[in-house]
């Protein structure tokens, strides 16, 4: 199979006799911002993992660029492009935030096995972290120990870290949870700043945030997917109004 | 201050300390050599449980195959320390890359348990192949001058320079390390392995390579105790020392060496002192200390200022 992007045919994943992701066909061309939705149980989460290299599928398959990816660790695929941001904050907390910046980006570049100069003698990685910091709003708290910072912030900081590996596939996992309404702009902010030509899948809960930031919405239920639509059809459809979205939304 | 200044500063300070005992308890050289080695051991520690998380019981096992290889390379083949040492640091590097093959895959208390399971294997391999290892009667050996210059002297002298110029060879090498970008992704993997499989660092193989690091540094240590005492005995494999190790390591405080160094002094000091008031009891002095400090100071000794500090603005 051939082609630009992220492409998932028929993918299968059964833990013995439970199911969890049925014949699920999806592609993600550079530059797509899709969202990918459904109930609680529904296998999003699985569904990351198995893009991943978390866990293997039972059957089907995903290419990266025409090329098979299943065969790779989860490390292989971050260096072929896949990344992620987790569902819940995951971060290296007694460091710093320019500590945590730098360790993606001496690994991009292959120099995180270095035993002899100092992990901050790299001035192309120093000046790589000043952006990231600029671009994130997080330069005044670039010595500060990640666990002293802001919810919403830490949330910046893991993206960040993941826009340092040059990802082509980043998968958001619930950026908006547990941050709080107030700090919930910078999240929308920073995802609508993410480079154009990158392909993003937003698995979030927050609808606000799914219908402005994504032009495609996949709605997965019980492990397969009901139907992919821009947020409008989305949101028009009878069986995504009664099993997910509720008779609330309008 | 720049890094290679407190390098510097760290080596100046090593220096005078070991000068104070050189000077200070010149009739008790023997035991100073012994705080010495410990605190290379306690150091090799550090880097592989304070700075990259790998909890372990078992780091005798590193030290003690050190040892016996010191021993065994200096009957064998070449009665040069400085060979001899290499030759630790080799075969406790070795049977670190071995064992880790199995242990880093290993995590929590499967890991913990796994650490002990080995040096007991190596206990009892050493206790079987008594033709080479000595067996219960251990394995004396002569070893040769430093350099063809400096012999070891009976009162403890040239065993206690050489100890110290070890530590200092070890502790510069342990601060270049954990300032690299190798240290930096051990400090990665004891926060969140998750996360740096996720930046795509390939997790097991960079533990697997801490963990051969750590065990050649306790093979040094393992050799310069064979060395200095010309005799290892099983007592190498017992599990009293790794778990003193990791009580001298915590006394003093994980992930900065200096809490290695520091804990092994106090500890072993209070050992020395505890044991010769009371030959006894001397467990329970050392279990109150470390009982104390653990709950007074929860990350170790080397916070005992910044804590004081805090105390005295309140």
């Amino acid at each position: 199979m051939t082609g630009v992007g992220l492409k998932v045919r028929n993918l299968n994943k059964a833990f013995g006799g439970l199911v969890v992701a049925r014949n699920i066909t999806l592609d993600l061309a550079p530059g797509d911002r899709k969202a990918l939705i459904g109930p609680n149980g529904a296998g999003k989460s699985t569904f990351t993992n198995l893009i991943t290299g978390i866990i293997a599928p039972t059957s089907g398959e995903i290419t990266l660029d025409g090329r098979d990816i299943r065969p790779m660790s989860e490390s292989q695929r971050v260096k072929a492009g896949v990344a992620k941001t987790f569902q819940i904050t995951t971060l290296f907390k007694a460091l710093t935030v320019r500590e945590n910046l730098r360790l993606p980006l001496l690994e991009r570049r292959g120099w995180l096995g270095r035993l002899i100069r100092r992990a901050d003698s790299y001035p192309e990685v120093e000046m790589e972290i000043d952006g990231l910091l600029k671009q994130f709003k997080l330069t005044h708290h670039a010595h500060t120990p990640v666990d002293r910072l802001a919810y919403g912030q830490q949330r910046l900081v893991e993206m960040a870290m993941t826009l340092a590996l040059k990802p082509r596939i980043l998968i958001l996992d619930e950026p908006a949870a547990g941050v709080p309404s107030s700090e919930s702009p910078l999240i929308m902010e920073a995802i609508a700043a993410l480079p154009a030509d990158l392909s993003v899948l937003i698995i979030e809960h927050d609808m606000n945030l799914v219908f402005k930031v994504a032009a495609k919405i996949i709605v997965l239920v019980a492990g397969a997917i009901l139907m992919e639509g821009t947020p409008a059809e989305i949101s028009a459809d009878a069986r995504v109004r009664d099993l997910y979205l509720g008779a609330h939304h309008d | 201050m720049s890094h290679t200044l407190k390098t510097a500063l760290g080596v100046i300070a090593l220096i005078a300390l070991a000068a104070v005992g050189y000077f200070g308890l010149a009739d008790n050289l023997a035991f100073m050599t012994q705080v010495v080695i410990m605190m290379i051991f306690v150091l090799s520690l550090d880097y592989v449980l304070g700075y990259a998380g790998i909890s372990t019981l078992g780091h005798a096992a590193m030290f003690g195959t050190g040892a016996y290889a010191a021993a065994i390379f200096a009957t064998s083949v070449s009665s040069d320390p400085i060979l001899g040492i290499l030759a630790g640091a080799v075969a406790g590097g070795a049977i670190a890359l071995l064992s880790g093959f199995v242990l880093m895959r290993a995590h929590g208390l499967t890991l913990l348990m796994l650490s002990i399971a080995v040096t007991e294997v190596l206990h009892e391999l050493a206790n079987k192949y008594s033709g080479i290892t000595g067996g219960a009667d251990g394995l004396s050996f002569t070893p040769g001058p430093i350099l063809g210059r400096f012999e070891f002297d009976f009162a403890g002298h040239i065993a206690y320079i050489y100890s110290v110029c070890l530590l200092l060879l070890v502790f510069i090498k342990l601060r270049v390390l954990t300032a690299s970008p190798f240290g930096l992704a051990a400090r990665g993997i004891r926060e969140s392995q998750a996360r740096m499989r996720a930046i795509g660092t390939p997790v097991y193989w960079r533990m697997l390579l801490i963990y051969t690091f750590g065990g050649a540094f306790a093979g040094v240590a393992g050799a310069l105790s064979a060395q200095t005492t010309a005799l290892v005995s099983l007592s190498v494999y017992d599990f009293q020392l790794s778990a003193g190790a990791v009580l001298m390591l915590i006394l003093g405080g994980t992930g900065q060496l200096w809490g290695a160094i520091l804990g092994t002094m106090v500890y072993m000091t209070v050992h020395q002192i505890a044991s010769s008031v009371d030959p006894f009891n001397w467990l329970f002095i050392i279990g109150a200390m470390v009982l104390i400090v653990v709950y007074l100071v929860p990350n170790g000794l080397m916070a005992l200022p910044a804590l004081l500090l805090r105390w005295r603005r309140k």
